[in-house]
């Protein structure tokens, strides 16, 4: 098995990159975890605090079943993932096979302006991985 | 597969227990959840049916402290011991870098015990895995029936059952008294802590 290490210098890229597309739009929480349900990091605006640990290991499961649910019905993957309440919505995007990227938002940000800066965030974030 | 945060030093490491229906992988849970308080930074999370079986699993983190500087963060998670849901248990097991396999001491779960332990070698080689190289703690439950009359396998026919291949570390315990719940568990941690420092050397 392939064993997960991020260097620092990765880390402070990728949490700069999630800072500045993400949480100055207003997100209010952002979540990068791998498929195993690890926490690779966690940013927020400083008012929400969620229990990231089981946060992670909740939507590693609920990614894994809609896409092992996507294959059963012939589909290579469901490309939208998305789970929306009343004041607080949550979004989930791959980033690779085995990383993905959570946000969640309030009723101030759209979907569709969401979704424009998480693929931004996503290319930048690969970049980075690349150069691992 | 563990992941270590080089920049705030950190380790995650998933442990999973793994058995078939109704051997006591939750109760292990909630005995640990009960016992050791002051580790356990959040709520146990419990995803089960009406009934009590687990659906699709428990997970709890559980904090080790400090190892050469490092945090090592304990993931504990059970699985679905039910027959009907292996395609749930499968996705637990992604990742996964220690098991503890519950095995149920009652006479009449021998066969159980066998199938799900060939049923995790299957699972364990869908990952590219193998059950003879993840460190692997046996533990054979419920051993308190006996004082109720209830027939128990010998530890030496679970041995020869669940154990003459694979011949890793195994416990007798009682997961409803907590007996041998704690060595379990630290079992399992240094055997798992030590792969991972083996692998990154
Ligand atoms: N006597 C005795 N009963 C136990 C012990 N461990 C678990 N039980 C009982 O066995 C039943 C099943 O225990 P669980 O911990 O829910 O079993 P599980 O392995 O999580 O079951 P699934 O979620 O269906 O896979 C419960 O009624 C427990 O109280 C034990 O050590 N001794
Ligand atoms: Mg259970």
């Amino acid at each position: 098995m392939n064993y997960g290490i991020v260097s620092q210098e990765q880390l402070e890229q990728i949490d700069a990159i999630l800072s500045d597309k993400l949480i100055k739009l207003g997100v209010d929480c952002v979540i990068i975890i791998d498929m195993a349900g690890n926490i690779i990091t966690a940013k927020d605006n400083g008012e929400n605090k969620y229990d990231v640990y089981s946060f992670a290991a909740l939507a590693a499961g609920n990614f894994a079943t809609v896409d092992a649910m996507a294959k059963l019905v012939g589909e290579q993957e469901f490309s939208l993932l998305f789970h929306k309440g009343k004041d607080s919505n949550i979004h989930f995007s791959k980033i690779d096979d085995e990383l993905l990227l959570i946000s969640m938002f309030g009723r101030d940000i759209s979907l569709g302006f969401l979704r424009l800066n998480v693929v931004d965030v996503i290319e930048k974030i690969r970049n980075i991985w690349d150069k691992k | 597969m563990s992941f270590i945060n080089l920049k705030d030093k950190v380790v995650q490491v998933k442990v999973v227990y793994y058995g078939p229906g109704r051997c006591g992988k939750t109760t292990n849970l909630e005995y640990i959840n009960r016992t050791y308080r002051k580790q356990i930074v959040s709520e146990m999370v419990s995803l089960k049916t009406h009934g009590d079986r687990t659906l699709f699993f428990d997970f709890l983190p559980f904090d080790m402290g400090k190892i050469k500087g490092y945090d090592i963060k304990i993931q504990l998670y059970t699985v679905p011991g039910q027959v009907k849901y292996n395609a749930t248990r499968k996705l637990v097991l992604r990742g996964v870098d220690g098991i503890v396999f519950v095995a149920d001491a009652m006479e009449k779960q021998r066969e159980k015990n066998i199938r799900s332990l060939n049923q995790l070698h299957e699972n364990l080689q869908s990952y590219k895995e193998s059950i003879f190289r993840i460190p692997l703690v046996m533990q054979y439950n419920k051993v308190d029936l006996k004082e109720h009359g209830i027939p128990i396998l010998p530890t030496s026919v679970l041995q020869n059952d669940l154990n003459s291949r694979l011949k890793v570390p195994y416990f007798e315990a009682s997961a409803i008294t907590g007996y041998n719940v704690a060595a379990t568990l630290k079992k399992i941690i240094s055997s798992s802590v030590i792969s991972i420092q083996k692998k990154l050397l």
